[in-house]
């Protein structure tokens, strides 16, 4: 095996665990740390099936950000779609074979990223042209935007102007599912690419990302509106011990 | 007056250029040694201040999953940059929500998270030092905890909790502020924050059944500590003296009256404001919280009902429950605890109350949400029925209504510029640059209406209106209690 494949294939182990791992870990402390109180931002719903409702809508559609700011909103909505979109036509590197509706998608997939790298410019142009939004930009919030943007960038440099072996990509991570290494295509494109998709995983559990398991966690909209009909217990440890 | 230059009105809204810094002069007084010892905090600033704040900052955050997920959570996306009142009156950058989270959420970086500890410069986190400490005391005085960007976050992120968690910081290292501490003290020692003993209340309380037979020919009672009353009234202290806070309280005093219901006021628990919840001390809030609860065993009551207070209401109905509950000792029957304006509302659905709305016939009327009970609680039985009744009480009371534009009502109200513990006088550039957001809204339905009143629920907005309108070129006279516009339409006598 070249020294290529032997860096990649770790790699790729290397941010999987990272990144699966610091998310689980992540999400655990969520759900552990307790809810002193009862902090719903209301008017929110009174029943369980309507708190569904409130997260359902905020998490496809950002209802909030909807309300908010229509730039923000349309910039916003159309990169987190157009990535969900690029990350499932993606999932043809993953099956063999590759699913049916994965296969319909892959036409639409190509467009979403053109439409992911818009609404990461349009992002950006706010952060640099609004003097409130340039104000609270640290120098990671720019570096954010440009990983991502690099990364659609060298994915459409493969689809479009220097097209890499997808073949041998396809056999590369279906071996590292099943432990069965096949080589790297020494592709330069790719190569970075792939450099800055590792980076993005290993990233994610320790940075501002965090916010995608964070909204569901967020006591303000998952709460439900009922401290009278039901007692919020006190989960306050220091509370309790005092209590007790 | 001061040393600073009113706002002037707009025709319609405008978000402001930033001007850095134009607000780091704006901090209230800090609280006296004896004031912050008195509720369990270290009198002046601890020598080893640095480590006890990052610790107590630990604990805060691996006790409240409200702080841990918004600390991580924010992406910076700007969609609140434009959304708080003070941000919007003073233009002070540090005043957007976002940046005032990010002077508590730089040093949780530097010392709670890996890309702080070993990246400071490209996440923007800080060390905790004395310049730190300093803008944490004037711009986490300068959130009145409204809530308003937590609508319009994406991830729900609440100001408010940053802002609380901050101020609890600085009260544990020894530097607290003067007004709220003080009312605290006051509220757990005497009962209320204005520091009002039983005999003073047993003598304004006479003085209005006095005022009340003289207007209305009619003997209303208000009860003191009344042994074996249904109800147990917990109002802001302001409705025992102030204008217009007092008519509010004769407008209560009167529904129970007409209702035929029993009633009691306790010198005990004479307070339904909660400063603890300002300051971010869950355990000062407790000993408040549980006065209450003392007050209605020893007096025996079946119900609890609150008057017009906006935080109160907060506490009341999202916290007395956890704080000093369980309440099984109450009839079952009512919701505890109870709105004023929920008792009133029930009552004229009923139509057990007679009212004649000409008496109000002389106000054109506008109702500002009050934030505490627009977007941290709720009335009724429905989703939203805090923004619903209150309307509905105002409407069967008078013959002139008209709500301000919708981004200036309900959910998305704006703060009066005086709530979250700042209603003290060594920051009146903040609150009457705060308020400008609601005197806007206000000046649209006065030139389109011809409004001439504001009517609110809560102590801290009729209070910082009544000081905040002359600025503005209006009468102090122009806000009002919302049982005030009933004690003027109920119709006393009759069947009962």
């Amino acid at each position: 095996m070249s020294m290529l494949t032997i860096t990649f294939t770790l790699l790729f182990y290397v941010a999987t665990a990272v990144f699966i791992i610091g998310l689980a870990l992540r999400i655990r402390l969520y759900a552990k740390t307790p809810t002193p109180l009862r902090i719903p931002t209301t008017p929110a719903p009174i029943t369980a099936a309507g708190v569904w409702r409130r997260m359902f809508f905020e998490v496809t559609l950002f209802n909030s950000l909807f309300k908010s700011n229509r730039w923000i909103w349309i910039f916003g909505w159309i990169f987190h779609a157009a990535l969900l979109l690029v990350l499932l036509r993606h999932l043809r590197y993953f099956t063999d074979p590759v699913w049916s509706w994965v296969t319909l998608l892959q036409p639409l997939g190509a467009y979403a990223a053109f439409a992911m790298i818009a609404g990461l410019a349009g992002l950006w142009a706010r952060r640099l042209l609004v003097d409130r939004v340039r104000y609270i930009s640290s120098p990671s919030d720019h570096l954010m935007l440009a990983l991502l943007i690099a990364i659609g960038l060298s994915g459409l440099g493969m689809k479009y102007v220097a097209p890499t072996d997808i073949v041998a990509v396809k056999a590369f991570f279906l071996g590292l599912m099943y432990f069965d290494w096949q080589p790297f295509p020494p592709d330069t494109i790719l190569i970075l690419h792939l450099l800055l998709v590792v980076a993005l995983m290993l990233i994610f559990p320790f940075s501002k990302l965090l916010h995608a398991p964070g909204v569901f966690f967020s006591p303000t909209r998952n709460q439900i509106d009922n401290p009278r009909e039901k007692r919020h217990l006190p989960t306050r440890p220091a509370a309790v011990k005092q209590a007790s | 007056m001061a040393d600073f230059e009113t706002p002037t009105l707009k025709p319609w809204p405008e978000i402001p250029p930033i001007e850095i810094g134009v607000m780091a002069h704006s901090k209230p007084y800090v609280a006296k040694p004896e004031l912050q010892e008195k509720i369990g905090f270290p009198g002046e600033l601890i020598d080893n201040w640095q480590q006890v704040a990052i610790d107590k900052m630990g604990e805060l955050v691996d006790n409240s999953r409200a702080l841990r997920v918004f600390l991580d959570s924010c992406v910076k996306c700007g969609a609140c940059t434009d959304k708080c009142h003070y941000y919007l009156g003073t233009s002070d950058p540090n005043n957007m929500p976002v940046a005032r989270q990010d002077l508590f959420r730089s040093v949780y970086r530097r010392y709670y998270t890996l890309a702080g500890k070993y990246f400071p410069g490209l996440v923007g986190a800080r060390d905790l030092d004395q310049d730190v400490l300093d803008e944490w005391y004037s711009y986490f005085h300068q959130c009145s905890q409204c809530r308003r960007c937590s609508v319009y976050c994406p991830y729900g992120i609440d100001t408010a909790e940053i802002s609380m968690a901050a101020r609890e910081i600085m009260d544990t290292v020894g530097v607290g502020q003067k007004y709220c501490n003080e009312i605290i003290g006051k509220a757990q020692t005497i009962g209320n924050n204005l520091g009002l003993p039983q005999p003073a209340l047993a003598d304004t309380l006479e003085g209005l059944e006095e005022d009340i037979e003289e207007d209305t020919g009619v003997t209303v009672r208000l009860p003191l500590d009344q042994h074996g009353a249904d109800i147990l009234l917990v109002t802001p202290s302001a409705d025992f003296f102030a204008e217009p806070h007092v008519d509010g309280l004769i407008g209560y005093a009167k529904v129970f009256h007409q209702a035929g219901l029993s009633w009691t006021i306790s010198s005990y628990a004479s307070e339904a404001a909660n400063f603890g919840m300002f300051i971010g001390s869950y355990d000062n809030m407790q000993i408040l919280a549980q006065r209450i609860r003392e007050a209605a065993l020893e007096l025996g009551v079946k119900r609890i009902v609150f008057g017009e207070c906006g935080h109160a209401w907060r506490v009341a109905y999202n916290f007395l429950n956890t704080l000093a509950g369980p309440f099984d000792f109450l009839d079952p029957n009512y919701p505890m605890p109870q709105h004023i304006c929920e008792v009133t509302y029930d009552l004229l659905q009923r139509n057990a109350l007679r009212m004649d709305k000409s008496a109000n016939d002389d106000m054109v009327l506008t109702f500002h949400d009050s934030c505490n009970v627009a977007r941290a609680s709720r009335m009724g039985d429905f989703e939203g029925g805090q923004l619903v009744i209150p309307r509905a009480v105002i409407q069967a009371s008078c013959n002139h209504f008209y709500d301000m534009p919708a981004h200036a009502i309900g959910e998305a109200t704006f703060c009066c510029g005086g709530g979250g513990g700042l209603l003290t006088d060594d920051l009146v550039e903040l609150r009457v640059k705060g308020s400008l957001p609601r005197m806007e809204a206000l000046k649209q339905v006065v030139d389109d209406h011809g409004v001439t009143h504001m009517a609110a629920i809560c102590a801290i907005c009729k209070s910082q209106f009544s000081k905040i309108l002359p600025y503005y070129g209006m009468q102090m006279d122009q806000i009002v209690s919302v049982h005030q516009l009933v004690s003027n339409a109920i119709q006393l006598g009759g069947e009962h």
